[in-house]
């Protein structure tokens, strides 16, 4: 291997092979925990105070953990569920089950009970190590129609000490239980950890899919070593960086960040106090290296604008007018521009006075890198955090990529494409104008679905499903869900998601669902923002009593009249996109929640279930009222299910000419 | 899931009458609350139960009978030494101290626990430095139980109602009372954080070993978390039971549940 000579030379060379010694997560842990024995690996924020871990406790922790399974009886092959927020615990039990040769199944801990059971089912999982008595309850429930699940873990106790139910122990207990089989056993561990090897599967994760059932995409350790430290050498990180660790443990994104990359390289995970400190555990923290899908951007932006709406006049205007400038700034430097030289010149003072401030308030200071992924963002939000000088990039992967396929250079940011492959990913178009890539990340099928594995997976090119194409410098442009892009009888391109992300870009708006597909125009169903539109009517003096009395009010759909307006003039100015206006427009009474499934978990809008459930609702936008009335079927955190009715008013909306 | 009530009697309330004037608020009560159990106390508006509580507390001293807290004579105590021996409580209507944060609200609920002097604790110094870092441990347990951890540094006067109850519960089990008794706990809250504040109070009782009694309207909570029910009616005890045994009791249906009309 000679990869090591020119790391100067772009693109750098990608790693393919594996020394033996390194080729399993727990083996890098392990050498981890002897290169880096008092460097600390994972923090937690608990009662009040940053907890933190070395590498050594890191390993230690998860040995016993693994000794502790053992001792159940845990084979190689076995899966184990993993529930839960992100929490230390979680992850060593992570690299425990990986350690005995086991498969961990990490699951989105606000599942409700009917996905738990058929993913859990599915997976054949054997144990379940998970966080606390919510969890619990829920595989409880399930555990009947769940016949492989023998053993439930959990790491917080509270509530659960009356619990007598067999199979049940808490971590305590199981860390008790390696420690004296590890008495009994002391070669146990080490010589389960010898026989992992590159290939066998580190993780199955299961895809929330916008279609259909959950599938289970199978990750080798392979997969995502090497997707690691390639995507880490091509970014340049290092082990000082830090990292908060809030998203979805289920998601393959925080398993690449917090799990993979950390062991890879040795950098510092944080876990959150709670999944309602996250913005302010963000603060403490400043992370150097950042993820968020365009979600926590535009919640980010939103309590930032909330924030400014209320502030006093003269603040208010100065950082208006601060942030218009380095907003007008960056649109022009992702254009490849000329700058104009007073605003130049202007930005270290707007840095002083306003976009240093800001940063350090959200936490932002010390970012070095950071990425907004999972789905296309607002071009509006993008440049916003990018004017402010923190360099978010676009990223762009999927589950079975081990979630890289494309980042954007910090040196070559564009507002429209997810950047270049990363080193060792080849991408090609098809022609259907679908992007296909082929990789060291690309998954190993999914489990027991054949099928699904031969439709997706063909001769090691993998089909993404995004409708896309590479422009000439090869920048990897996706234009949306291939299936979603049609065109309008005009002949325009209607892609929703594109409109939508422009929707979303305002506060008020925080999910919007575009329809147009085999239509004579485009119509939204749009959701309020309740804590922004709630806000701004708290100062208006406008009362109302519910989230769905708040949606109805004149004055609201005022609000959204203009949002929508605002897209249309923006679409009017567009030669190519001008006959995909919002024509006509109305405000749903709920917020799209994927309890209800009209969302996934990672909050991507699933059309089809939408366009049937709402049906009545996107006939009469292209009918004659200016109203209708809606009965819906609603899903309660706990699974109950209630009906709620109400009158909602349709709104045309401005058009604009060229 | 119940557990079996443990470990013999912590407080009788023996024939108490309580009179304001010429109105009877409690006439010859007797109740008895076990170690270990929740206690519910209901009965419609007027029965006397707030007052029952304010007895309990030391607020009001009875006109007659007697007070017995862990064996002892208890009825002639003020209210901070019922606090002092180990009874908090939380109020109907919220009270809290709106302009400090909920950690220093919680903080207030270990008052009675700190000792040291004026002097001490105004430096900030040795032992008072100490105390303060060991109460503040006992809060984040708390906080932490209570599931608080995103309001800590928050006005008390800006949250929510629900939320503001559940910092009171906070700062009565900052107090770690022996007898915890919550005044209509669940009063205006949803669905939602109903079910929490049950989870809570079961949890509180199955961690610390809190015995509980509590005031509630709503039934199905009443049925759900408590080992045994009281109820008042015009200042008098109706019924004392088990929740299945008070559902069936008819005079507490026809007082309090109204008669039937089939």
């Amino acid at each position: 291997m000679t990869s090591r000579a020119r790391h100067t030379a772009p693109p750098a060379p990608a790693a393919t092979a594996l020394p033996p010694e390194e080729d399993t997560f727990p083996k890098l842990v392990r050498a981890n925990a002897l290169r880096w024995e008092g460097k600390v690996a994972i923090r937690e924020k608990d009662y009040g105070i940053w907890q933190s871990y070395t590498w050594r406790d890191y390993f230690e922790q998860a040995r016993l953990i693994a000794l502790g399974l053992a001792a159940l009886g845990l084979a190689r092959g076995d899966k184990v569920a993993i529930v839960g927020d992100n929490r230390p615990q979680l992850y060593w039990a992570v690299m425990a089950t990986q350690a005995l040769g086991g498969v961990p199944v990490p699951l989105y801990q606000d599942s409700i009970e009917k996905e738990l059971q058929y993913i859990v089912d599915h997976a054949e999982a054997r144990f379940a190590v998970v966080e606390d008595q919510e969890q619990v309850d829920k595989l409880l429930h399930v555990k009947a129609q769940c016949p492989h699940l023998e053993h439930i873990v959990y790491d917080d106790p509270r509530g659960l000490r009356t619990y007598t139910e067999p199979g049940l122990l808490s971590l305590e207990r199981l860390q008790a239980l390696g420690t004296t089989f590890g008495a009994d056993h002391p070669s146990w561990f080490d010589d389960e950890v010898a026989k992992g090897t590159a290939d066998d599967v580190a993780i199955i994760c299961y895809t929330s899919g916008t279609t259909g059932t959950p599938k289970g995409t199978m990750l080798s350790h392979r997969n995502l070593i090497l997707t690691a430290r390639n995507a880490v050498a091509h970014e340049g990180l290092r082990s000082d960086e830090e990292v908060l660790a809030y998203l979805p443990m289920a998601w393959v994104g925080d398993h690449i960040f917090s799990y993979a990359q950390s062991i890879a390289t040795g950098f510092t995970v944080n876990c959150p106090e709670s999944a309602a400190t996250v913005l302010h555990d963000l603060r403490e923290i400043a992370p150097t290296y950042f993820f968020a899908p365009p979600r926590i951007w535009e919640t980010i932006l939103t309590t930032v604008m909330i924030r400014l709406e209320d502030a006093a006049w003269p603040k208010r205007a100065t950082v208006r007018f601060f942030l218009d400038m380095a907003q007008a700034l960056e649109r022009r430097r992702l254009l490849g521009q000329q700058l104009s030289p007073w605003r130049t010149l202007l930005y270290p003072l707007g840095y002083l006075l306003v976009y240093g401030p800001l940063r350090d308030n959200l936490g932002m200071r010390r970012i070095r890198v950071a990425y907004t992924a999972g789905e296309a963002i607002g071009p509006e939000i993008f440049v916003f955090f990018r004017a402010l000088g923190i360099n978010v990039k676009q990223l762009y992967g999927m589950t079975e990529s081990s979630a890289l396929i494309a980042i954007q250079r910090d040196d070559d940011v564009r507002l429209d494409t997810v950047g270049t492959p990363l080193p060792g990913v080849e991408t090609r178009i098809s022609e259907g104008g679908e992007v296909l890539f082929r990789s060291p990340g690309v998954f190993k099928g999914y489990y027991k679905n054949p099928d699904a594995t031969r439709q997706t997976l063909e001769d090691g090119w993998v089909h993404t499903g995004d409708a896309g194409f590479l422009d000439g410098d090869g920048h990897l442009k996706i234009v949306d869900r291939a299936r979603d892009v049609s065109r309008l009888p005009d002949g325009t391109m209607f892609a929703p998601k594109y409109l939508e992300n422009k929707l979303k870009f305002s506060p008020y708006v925080r999910e919007a669902v575009c329809v147009g597909q085999d239509r004579p125009f485009v119509t939204a169903l749009i959701n309020i923002d309740l804590a922004a539109v709630g806000n701004w009517a708290e100062r208006r003096g406008i009362a109302y009593t519910s989230y769905t009395d708040l949606a109805q009010k004149p004055e609201v759909y005022d609000l959204i009249h203009s949002e929508v307006a605002r897209v249309n003039r923006s679409l009017g100015e567009d030669d190519v996109l001008r006959g995909a206006q919002i024509r006509r427009f109305l405000i749903l009474h709920k917020e799209l929640d994927p309890d209800d499934e009209e969302i996934t978990r990672t909050r991507k809008v699933r059309r089809g279930y939408i366009a049937q459930k709402y049906a009545a609702l996107i006939d009469a936008l292209y009918g004659e009222r200016d109203h209708v009335e809606v009965e819906a079927k609603v899903t309660y955190e706990d699974g109950r299910t209630g009906t709620m009715r109400a009158d909602l008013k349709i709104r045309e909306a401005e058009v604009f000419a060229g | 899931m119940r557990r079996s009530a443990a470990g013999g009697r912590l407080l009788e309330v023996q024939d108490v009458t309580v009179r304001f004037g010429a109105l009877i608020a409690l006439a010859d009560v007797s109740v008895e609350i076990e170690r270990g159990e929740v206690l519910a106390i209901i009965g419609p508006n007027g029965a006397g139960k707030t007052t029952l509580l304010n007895v309990i507390s030391g607020f009001y001293h009875p006109s007659h009978g007697r007070i017995v807290f862990e064996g002892k004579d208890r009825t002639r105590l003020a209210p901070p030494d019922v606090a002092a021996l180990g009874i908090a409580r939380t109020f109907q209507n919220v009270a809290l101290f709106k302009g400090m944060t909920v950690l220093d609200n919680i903080m207030t609920g270990r008052l009675l626990k700190m000792k040291g002097s004026f002097l001490l604790e105004a430096l900030y110094w040795g032992p008072a430095q100490r105390q303060e870092l060991e109460h503040r441990a006992f809060v984040e347990r708390i906080i932490d139980f209570l599931e608080i951890q995103a309001i800590r540094k928050t006005p008390a006067g800006k949250l929510p109602y629900g939320l503001q109850k559940r910092v009171e519960l906070a700062r009565a089990l900052a107090a770690e009372p022996t007898l915890l008794l919550l005044d209509e706990p669940m009063a205006g809250m949803n669905v939602e954080e109903k079910e929490d504040m049950c989870r809570v109070i079961l949890d509180a009782n199955a961690e610390f070993g809190t015995t509980i009694a509590l005031i509630e309207h709503d039934m199905g909570v009443v049925m759900d978390i408590s080992d045994r029910v009281v109820v008042l009616d015009y200042g008098r005890k109706i019924a004392d039971g088990s929740p299945e045994q008070v559902r069936k009791d008819q005079a507490v249906r026809d007082a309090y549940l109204g008669v039937s009309h089939e």
